[in-house]
This record gives structure tokens, C-alpha cells and sequence, in this order.
């Protein structure tokens, strides 16, 4: 054979070699799930947690060959859209989903946005997954949302037991943003702390969200001298100052609160004025973290450049829609099958260690299956990362 | 009622440094900057980034701070806004380029410093405690003394320095002031990178206190309108008064409101709408602008 031949010969078969996998990945079908959340402005980081969660998990299942549901094997394809946390734009980025033909949306991220989109959501066939605790949106009559973590109604309750029973907390003030979510937190927690007994010493102060010094806002509350100090539905970017404004006021007690935060943020913030500092964390810890979920954290990492503890709750949304549709493909484009599915599906859940199931749950507290089931774990702030202070479960 | 005074004297000193810098910019080249609260933004990143990401100390991150936000700002000036200024005599001609910059330095923001709230470590450790009748930490002493003395260069600055004084005869009568050979374009470009200057060293110096976030450029430029309003669009003596009074209206409102809910703001506003239809030109403006 000629060297020339020869050489075009061998360029032909690397090319065709090499282009078997693409043609596969190219010949698979796709399938979009949508995302409506706040990628942009002061919660930001909640949205993009989910949206960055969504693309890495989604990128590692195309690179495997995709999802195969029935006979038909997918690639993922996430839409994101930004409602920048207004419930107007939400709406719009449901109508934008619908208008996509997408059946499984993930957020949005608080209470006024996923309220908001519950008529488009029903209207067209979409099965969504807040971030947000109003119990109207997952108690019958409402069908299409299924809670997408722990609410705090869920987590509440439990982390103040903990903290009577192992730290004697007999007092409690709430603070909260002037904002629905940390209002109707606030307003949740108040009535779990005085179900278990506990004395409501301050209840009502509130802060802007774009406040640059805490210290007027706290100096009434820190002088009520509650033992725990609960930041009611706090974001990432204010509970650093909180904290910080509070121990600089002279407070020594328990600070708290029921949604996650980021161990990074709480050290370049607050520094060791953080250490003790309790708040819901995200779905897993490293003693339950399974190898599928510490190289769920190395691709993120590699993705985004840095990992966001959210995220541990955040990957769970998709897995649980991917694995939900292959358990009944004709869920694929309609969402009566998903509900009739929800009742009776398990699967088991990759991140975890051991046998763990994914399931849907939410009996006690929506009176049918609307939320996904995911660890409740709890973590103490210390020496600028979180230790986790126990770990529980959701009915 | 020391602990408000003390509260609303340090808000002051970072709010009238904030107004500041979107007053001269406005007074010297009649622009509304809605992206001063993102200069703001990007200048607590700058330190950030310095201090925190680089290990080097904090002077550094407040001197680079400064220099990137006035080269920016000279920047934006001469390649956006004078070419603008030059073609349209419309107002909303560069109101609408603001806003288009303002989320333009948001998408940057997000690009290369992230969507997550940060922070420098603080300064200096320790709380002064005065009987329990003011309480403040010390490196909120150390920035309030560090605002106050940056007002009070900016306007030494202004009164004595010959390009200070090129800017006043700018903002009192630009066509006056170019017929006596100001140079309207060098300094109109040095005034706004002045400007921007000053935002991005008070983001520098309170990205050790608030921390910073790509969500606080807007709400921090209403603040900054809202002190403008108060003491006089374009004077400087009215910002830095707007800045305090703001700062004290705060203090106040937050303790003696607080049992009632958070209707700080809303009596602010309720209280600023009044004085606006008795005074519409601020404290220290004058009526025909």
C-alpha cells in the first residue's frame, strides 16, 4: 500500500471511529427540564446552586450516553430561566416552559414565585419543584408542586427540641428579613417554639434585606436577652452580619436558623464570631456522602470553579424527576402518570451511603406524597467549616 | 439614645461618602449614574479579591480599589458617556446608558467574582463599650474616622487643589467655564473618574463590615438618590448632609419603630415626599438647578 494511501486510510477509520460516540450522542433524544428561579441579585446564590446542580449532573449523564426511559434514550437539557425573584418574571418563565413544551420545572425559590406560578403550572401540564414552604401549594386541592427540601416548619421544631433538651434554651427571639419568606418563617417558627413551651421574648423586629449595619436593628432584641436567637429565613449574604453585629452587642447565647448556609460566607463574614452557629445544611455530610456524591462535588467544583454546600439538597431535584420518569415513561409528556407514580416510587438514591431510597413523601405534613425525600441534617458553624450536629428524617 | 446618635452618625459618614461621588458626577456632567451602586459593588470586590484571594493587606486592596474605579470611570466617561453628552442633548439619553451600565457591571460582577455574599476578616478586633450606653466595634470606629477623613480630602480637594477648582467652575457654569479655558472634556473625564473613585473606596472600606454581594448595587443607588434628594442634587455640601441625615433618620427609625415593624423606610419616604413638595430642589440646591 502507498503511504499516501495508506495514510488516508488510516485518517478514515480514526474518523469514523471517533465519530461513532458523537453520532450516538447526536442521535439520542432530548429532553429539557426547565428551571425558573433567582439567579441574580441579593439571593442569587439560592437559584444558582440549583441551576449549577441541574448542568453538572445533567453534563455527567450525557457524557455516560444519556437516560434511557422506556426504549428511548435522552440527553438532559436544562432551560434556565431568572425571575430574579419577582413573581411576575416567574410567571413569565413558566409560560416560557410551557410555551418549550417542558413538563418538569425545578423552583423558583420563594413562597410569592412559586404561588405565583401555580395556575400556569396546573394549566399546562407542569409538575414544578419549589423552594418554598407554603403548605397550600402541596395540600390537596394543589397537585403539581412537590416541596423540593425540608421545609421549616419540618426543621424548626426539631433543631429547637435539640437545643431545650441539650442546651437548656428555655427563651427564643426571632428576627426576620421584611420579606413573605422570612416573615411567613418567622411567623411558623414562633408558633412551633411556643408548642414545645418555649417563651417568645422578641417577635417582631424586622430588617431590609439591603441593610448595611445590623446593630440598630438587633439592639432591641439582643436587650430582651433571649438564649437563642433565631435569623428566620436569612439569606447567605445577611446572616454573617447578623451574627456578627449580634456577638459584637455583647450576645453570648445560641444563634440559629432553619435555611442553609455557606461555611465560606459565615468565615470571610463573621469569622470565629460564627463558631456555634446552627443551621439547616445541605443533604449530606461526609459520613453520608456516597462516591457518586463526592464526584458530584469534584464536577461541580471542576464546572464552576467552587462548590456550594447547597448543592448537597439542590442535586436531588432532577434525579428524582430522571428516575421517576423511568419507573413510568408515560410520564414523559404527562404528569397524571407522574402524580399516579409518586405513591408507590423507590429508587435507590445514589448520593447516599448504604441502602437508601429515593421516595416521595409529605403524608404528615401536606396529607399526600409532595416532597422529596432528602436527609435533614443539621450543622454546627466551627473553626470555619460545619460540623454536623445530628441528622434526621421527614414523614 | 447615644447608642442611636453613635449608630446614625457612622451610617452618616458611609452614606455621605457614598453621595458624594454620584453628586460631582452629576453636578459636572448633569448624568444620573445608576451604576454607582455597582462602582460600589465592584470596588468591595476589588478588595476583596486583594485581601482575601491575594493575602495582601487591606491599604492595598483600598488603594486598588481606588485606581481600578477611577480608571473605569475615566474609561466609561470618555468611551460612553461624552460621546453620548456630545451627540444628544436628551436627559434620557444618559439615564438610559446608567442603566444600561449598571447591568452590564452586574453581568461582569457575576462573571468574574461570583454570585455568593463576601467578606474581608475584620481590622481590627474588640468592642468599645461605654457603660452599655454606646457599644461599637472597633473597626467601625476605625471606618467612620476613615470616611470622615476621605470627606474631608475630598474637600480640601475641591477648594484648594486648581483641578478642584476647575471642576466647581464646571458644575456652576459649563460654557462660562470653558470660555476661561477649563479644559471640559479632561476634567469632566477626571470628575467622573473621581467619582467613581469614591465609590469604590467606601465598597473597599465597608466590604470589612457588610461584606459585599452582586445584589447590593442597586438598592445602595436609591440610597445615594435618596441622599441627593435630601440635601440638593449636584451640591456637595447638600450630599454630605443628605448622607448624615439619612443615617440619623435610619438610627432613629430602626429603635424607636422597631416595635411597630419595619416602617423605617416607609416613614423615610412618607417623610421625604412631604419635603420634596414643600422644597423640591433639596436642602442646599438651588431651584433653577
Amino acid at each position: 500500500m502507498h503511504k499516501r494511501t495508506f495514510l488516508k486510510f488510516s485518517a478514515l477509520a480514526a474518523a469514523t471511529v471517533l465519530s461513532i460516540p458523537l453520532m450516538a450522542y447526536a442521535q439520542n433524544a432530548t429532553l429539557k427540564i426547565g428551571f425558573v428561579g433567582v439567579t441574580s441579585g441579593p439571593a442569587a446564590a439560592w437559584g444558582i446552586s440549583n441551576q449549577r446542580s441541574m448542568e453538572a449532573r445533567a453534563a455527567w449523564l450525557n457524557e455516560l450516553g444519556g437516560v434511557k426511559i422506556g426504549d428511548k434514550t435522552y440527553n438532559i437539557e436544562i432551560v434556565a430561566f431568572d425571575d430574579q425573584k419577582d413573581p411576575k418574571r416567574a410567571i413569565a418563565g413558566m409560560e416560557k416552559m410551557a410555551q418549550d413544551g417542558i413538563h418538569y420545572v425545578v423552583g423558583p425559590n420563594v413562597d410569592d414565585g412559586a404561588a405565583a406560578v401555580r395556575p400556569v403550572a396546573e394549566q399546562n401540564g407542569i409538575m414544578y419543584f419549589p423552594y418554598s414552604f407554603p403548605k397550600a401549594l402541596f395540600t390537596p386541592p394543589a397537585s403539581n408542586a412537590i416541596l423540593g427540601m425540608v421545609a421549616n416548619y419540618q426543621s424548626g421544631p426539631a433543631i429547637y427540641k435539640y437545643l431545650m433538651e441539650n442546651k437548656g434554651v428555655k427563651k427564643v427571639a426571632f428576627v426576620a428579613a421584611n420579606e413573605s419568606d422570612p416573615l411567613s418563617q418567622r411567623e411558623s417558627g414562633i408558633e412551633a417554639a411556643q408548642a414545645l413551651g418555649l417563651e417568645v421574648v422578641s417577635g417582631n423586629v424586622t430588617y431590609q434585606v439591603d441593610t448595611t449595619d445590623f446593630t440598630p436593628v438587633l439592639l432591641p432584641v439582643i436587650q430582651a436577652a433571649p438564649d437563642l436567637l433565631v435569623l428566620s429565613g436569612v439569606s447567605p449574604a445577611n446572616a454573617p452580619q447578623l451574627i456578627r453585629s449580634a456577638r459584637e452587642l455583647g450576645y453570648t447565647g445560641l444563634i440559629s436558623t432553619e435555611t442553609a448556609q455557606d461555611a465560606a460566607v459565615l468565615q470571610e463574614g463573621a469569622g470565629d464570631l460564627a463558631d456555634g452557629f446552627i443551621s439547616v445544611g445541605g443533604a449530606s455530610t461526609p459520613e453520608l456522602a456516597s462516591d457518586t456524591m463526592n464526584e458530584f462535588v469534584e464536577r461541580y467544583t471542576k464546572m464552576f470553579g467552587e462548590y456550594n454546600d447547597e448543592s448537597n439538597t439542590k442535586v436531588y431535584a432532577l434525579e428524582y424527576i430522571i428516575e421517576t420518569l423511568k419507573a413510568n415513561p408515560a410520564a414523559i409528556d404527562n404528569v397524571e402518570e407522574y402524580k399516579k407514580t409518586m405513591d408507590t416510587f423507590e429508587a435507590p438514591n445514589p448520593f447516599m451511603k448504604g441502602d437508601a431510597k429515593l421516595t416521595y413523601v409529605g403524608m404528615t405534613s401536606f396529607g399526600q406524597k409532595r416532597q422529596v425525600s432528602v436527609p435533614l441534617v443539621v450543622n454546627e458553624y466551627k473553626g470555619g467549616k460545619f460540623e454536623t450536629l445530628f441528622v434526621g428524617q421527614v414523614d | 439614645m447615644e447608642q442611636i446618635i453613635a449608630n446614625g452618625l457612622y451610617l452618616g459618614a458611609q452614606y455621605a461618602l457614598i453621595a458624594l461621588g454620584l453628586t460631582l458626577i452629576f453636578s459636572l456632567m448633569n448624568v444620573l449614574n445608576f451604576a454607582h451602586g455597582q462602582m460600589y459593588v465592584f470596588g468591595g470586590f476589588v478588595t476583596y479579591t486583594v485581601v482575601v484571594q491575594l493575602g495582601l493587606p487591606f491599604v492595598v486592596g483600598l488603594f486598588a480599589s481606588a485606581l481600578a474605579l477611577a480608571v473605569m470611570g475615566a474609561a466609561i466617561e470618555k468611551f460612553l458617556f461624552a460621546p453620548v453628552v456630545r451627540r444628544s442633548k436628551r436627559d434620557e439619553s444618559t439615564m438610559l446608558l446608567a442603566a444600561g451600565v449598571a447591568f452590564f457591571l452586574d453581568a461582569v460582577i457575576l462573571l468574574f467574582f461570583g454570585e455568593k455574599q463576601r467578606g474581608v476578616p475584620k481590622v481590627v478586633n474588640g468592642v468599645f463599650n461605654w457603660d452599655m450606653r454606646i457599644i461599637m466595634p472597633y473597626d467601625r470606629i476605625l471606618i467612620g474616622v476613615l470616611a470622615v477623613l476621605l470627606i474631608v480630602a475630598f474637600i480640601v480637594f475641591m477648594n484648594y487643589s486648581r483641578s478642584g477648582r476647575a471642576m466647581r467652575a464646571l458644575a456652576q457654569d459649563r460654557t462660562a467655564a470653558q470660555l476661561m479655558g477649563v479644559d471640559v472634556s479632561r476634567y469632566s473625564m477626571l470628575g467622573f473618574a473621581l467619582g467613581a473613585m469614591l465609590a469604590g473606596l467606601v465598597g473597599g472600606l465597608l466590604v470589612t463590615i457588610t461584606g459585599v454581594n452582586l445584589g447590593m448595587g442597586g438598592p445602595t443607588s436609591i440610597k445615594a438618590f435618596l441622599m441627593i434628594m435630601i440635601g440638593g442634587a449636584g451640591v456637595i455640601s447638600g450630599a454630605i448632609a443628605g448622607g448624615f441625615i439619612l443615617g440619623m433618620m435610619e438610627s432613629v427609625g430602626l429603635t424607636v419603630l422597631s416595635a411597630y415593624g419595619d416602617i423605617t423606610y416607609l416613614a423615610i419616604f412618607a417623610s421625604l415626599m412631604v419635603f420634596l413638595a414643600v422644597r423640591p430642589q433639596g436642602l442646599m440646591g438651588k431651584p433653577w438647578g
